[in-house]
């Protein structure tokens, strides 16, 4: 071999190892070849989107940046478990999923990524107010938006024609007296008043800010014992007895669904996992007429009270834990996942039960293929957070947490205790929390 | 050749350190604290330190991610005044006592039958160890779905068979809940009493019965002032140990009910989680959880003094 032959090959395998190389090549660098981002999420309720995760982004992340995902899924009530047990003994998944707005609870164990955020916000139409009174602490964001499940009323619609009710009602009056007459023909509204994560909080807290009710006020003074959650409870209690199914106390996320699906109740709030359930299985899931239940379901937004309409959709979010070897990577991963090409795939698959957590997602053309699913399109713009409306911070996650605002509710549904004394009790288990 | 001096050289030596270890362990003060020395080190590793670290956090603020700073009893005075926790203490009295003494009863009736002689004596006896033998949580999610506020099989039947015309609310309502928990436990529960009394029963030498019966004594003469009276100490002891892991069960409860409806089958090692452990209250967790300690103190002290008198009798 001649000396400048040999020279040529020297740059050449230099080059291959540089910027160049990586790009001809196709193939992330060493460093990053080596990393492994663990992530914890929940056990999707729309089991399709856990294996996009699994089959479509471990390869495709292992092929673009050199990362190993390691997807790891369990049951949401067991998550703030895992992260506080994280938190505390410094190991655990480099990313963990937090609902609601539990990243508030674990702010000072996670990694700042406003970078992301702020790209993504940018580059696709800005994030929801909602998911961003979760994840942002003193103008930091604790943690990344994933995706919001808004919570809409899945109904039956034949079996509100039958009774003379050809839209949904609009106010809470006016469901309370069809859900009466529907339960009288052994149809009763579903609903949890357990102590879970999702549909719990989405019912509760709406129907306590629609009388007028709210747990503070903007300083934080708690002012939750006023009339007007008095009232939203007195009308709780005669409503569960006149118009749900009872055993709908001990419910967690999952028993609505399944209730709903063997044809026992006639609407539920929910996420769009019953209809798209009743969609995957239309062979399975059948009207009493025989005809595919989801030809017979519809959405509609909780009903209004005296003081207005409101809604709280549970926001899905991807905490960086600071403890983690791999926070780049974790970081990295994220920023991949979020590009508009990446996401889609998980998206699409979703059906519209869980939206994305920026406006230009509402711009999707999946919007177009379904219209019982388009009232799920813009429900990310309405909602409010617990706490409201003081800060959304660890005093709002403390109280949900101790599910103090759905007890109140149950335990006058229940017939535990009067309205006026439950109203009482949650006050003052507040202002324990607000001192 | 070397090297079969080396080896040489190296034999009286082992003999010299065997030797003596040897004399070492020849004192009994020695051999004694050998053989404690593991089981020292794994009760300062598992239960000391544990213990020490969750009373250090119920003295001082700490919440996940923030070690928090020295606050004294102020987290034991919350868990005093917080009616969530008063609720929690009530359940967990409750939930003992009733199936302590279900555990009790049906473990002796069931120990007294299978003391009996009868054929598949011995695969009877193993079987009746299942539920004691599968995993709590396992156990407790097949209960769930019996008593399932929907889907309860045993609703199906009691509905279909005609006894109730409306679904029996086992987990919706807070009282119906707390005897589902309660059942659960003593199914759960009733093996160990059986055999451990069984095992109790079978030192009783059946001479003793034989005289009583001689003198005239019934069946329940026989139990109550032969069998009785000497099976008092195990009983004592099995009865202390269940209610220790009854008093501060979780799983059974954290899988079958969450603690709900409204806090109504809350028990305090539930409670405690819920606070330290989901809602990352590290210090508030802890000293509620320590809730417990006194009063399983007093239990096994009231046991040990029992157990001390009858020896001295």
């Amino acid at each position: 071999m001649k000396r400048r032959k040999f020279l040529k090959s020297v740059g050449a395998g230099v080059a291959a190892t540089g910027l160049g190389g990586i790009l001809a090549a196709h193939r992330a660098p060493v460093f990053a070849q080596a990393s492994t981002v663990h992530i914890l999420r929940w056990n999707d309720f729309v089991p399709a989107a856990d294996k996009v995760l699994r089959e479509v982004y471990v390869p495709e992340v292992q092929k673009a940046l050199g990362i190993k995902l390691n997807v790891e899924t369990v049951n949401a009530n067991d998550i703030p478990a895992r992260a506080t047990a994280g938190i505390q003994s410094g190991s655990g998944p480099d990313i963990i999923m937090l609902l609601n707005n539990y990243p508030q609870l674990y702010a000072a164990g996670s990694v700042d990524v406003s970078d992301i955020a702020g790209e993504v916000g940018k580059a696709q139409g800005g994030i929801y107010d909602l998911p961003k009174s979760m994840c942002t602490v003193g103008g930091k964001w604790v943690a990344m938006p994933w995706a919001t499940v808004p919570a809409l009323l899945a109904y039956r619609k034949s079996w509100f024609d039958e009774i003379g009710v050809k839209e949904f009602p609009k106010t809470w009056a006016k469901y309370h007296e069809a859900g009466k007459k529907l339960k009288a023909a052994k149809r009763p509204i579903g609903q949890t008043l357990g102590h879970t994560f999702g549909d719990a909080p989405t019912f509760a807290y709406p129907i306590m800010w629609s009388y007028g009710g709210q747990e503070v006020d903007a300083k934080g003074k708690v002012v939750l014992d006023s009339k007007e959650t008095v009232e939203s409870v007195r009308f709780m209690t005669q409503f569960w007895k006149d118009a749900h199914d009872e055993g709908g106390l001990a419910w967690d996320d999952s028993n609505n669904n399944r209730s709903f699906l063997s044809g026992d109740i006639c609407a539920s709030l929910n996420g769009a996992s019953i209809y798209v359930a009743a969609l995957n299985g239309a062979d399975k899931f059948k009207t009493e007429k025989g005809a595919p239940l989801h030809t017979d379901i519809l959405h509609a937004p909780l009903p209004a009270g005296p003081k207005g309409q409101y809604a709280y959709h549970t926001a899905f979010t991807h905490m960086v834990m600071k403890y983690s070897k791999n926070a780049k990577a974790a970081k990295e991963f994220l920023r991949w996942a979020h590009t508009k090409a990446n996401y889609e795939k998980w998206v699409v698959v979703q059906k519209g039960f869980a939206v994305g957590p920026t406006r230009d997602w509402e711009k999707h053309p999946m919007w177009d293929q379904d219209p019982v699913m388009l009232p799920f399109k813009t429900a990310s713009r309405m909602g409010r957070h617990m706490g409201f409306a003081g800060a959304p911070g660890k005093k709002a996650a403390e109280a949900w947490n101790k599910y103090i605002i759905v007890d109140m509710y149950a335990q006058a549904a229940s017939g535990k205790m009067k309205p006026e004394e439950s109203v009482k009790w949650a006050a003052g288990e507040l202002r324990k929390i607000y001192t | 050749m070397g090297a079969g001096g080396a080896a040489g050289a190296a034999l009286p030596g082992e003999r010299v350190r065997i030797s003596r270890l040897t004399r070492m362990l020849e004192s009994q003060k020695v051999l004694a604290a050998a053989l404690l020395a593991p089981g020292v080190v794994i009760l300062l590793l598992f239960i000391a330190y544990p213990f020490v670290m969750a009373l250090w956090f119920s003295l001082t603020s700490i919440r996940v991610g923030d070690p928090g700073e020295f606050i004294g009893l102020a987290n034991f005075a919350k868990a005093w005044s917080d009616t969530i926790f008063q609720t929690a203490f009530k359940n967990t009295v409750f939930y003992t006592f009733w199936a302590t003494i279900f555990k009790l009863a049906l473990g002796m009736w069931l120990a007294l039958l299978l003391n009996r002689h009868f054929r598949f004596k011995r695969l009877i006896r193993a079987s009746m160890l299942l539920p004691f033998i599968i995993p709590t949580v396992l156990s407790a999610f097949a209960w769930r779905w019996m008593f399932d506020p929907t889907f309860s099989v045993i609703n199906w039947l009691l509905y279909h068979s005609g006894v109730i015309t409306d679904r029996l609310p086992f987990l919706s309502d807070g009282d119906w809940a707390m005897w589902c928990a309660v059942l659960v436990n003593t199914w759960r529960g009733m093996p160990f009493f059986a055999i451990t009394l069984l095992a109790g029963l079978q030192t009783i030498s059946p001479d003793l019965h034989e005289a009583a019966a001689l003198d005239g004594a019934n069946a329940w003469h026989r139990f109550w002032h032969v069998t009785w009276p000497l099976l008092i100490p195990v009983t004592l002891v099995v009865v202390v140990f269940s209610v220790i892991q009854t008093f501060s069960d979780f799983q059974l409860i954290y899988v079958l009910t969450g603690g709900g409806p409204a806090n109504s089958t809350h028990l305090i090692a539930t409670y405690a989680y819920q606070v330290g452990v989901a809602s990352g209250l590290l210090g508030e967790g802890a000293a509620l959880s320590l809730f417990m300690f006194p009063v399983l103190f007093a239990v096994v002290w009231v046991q040990l003094r029992f157990m001390k008198r009858m020896e001295g009798a």
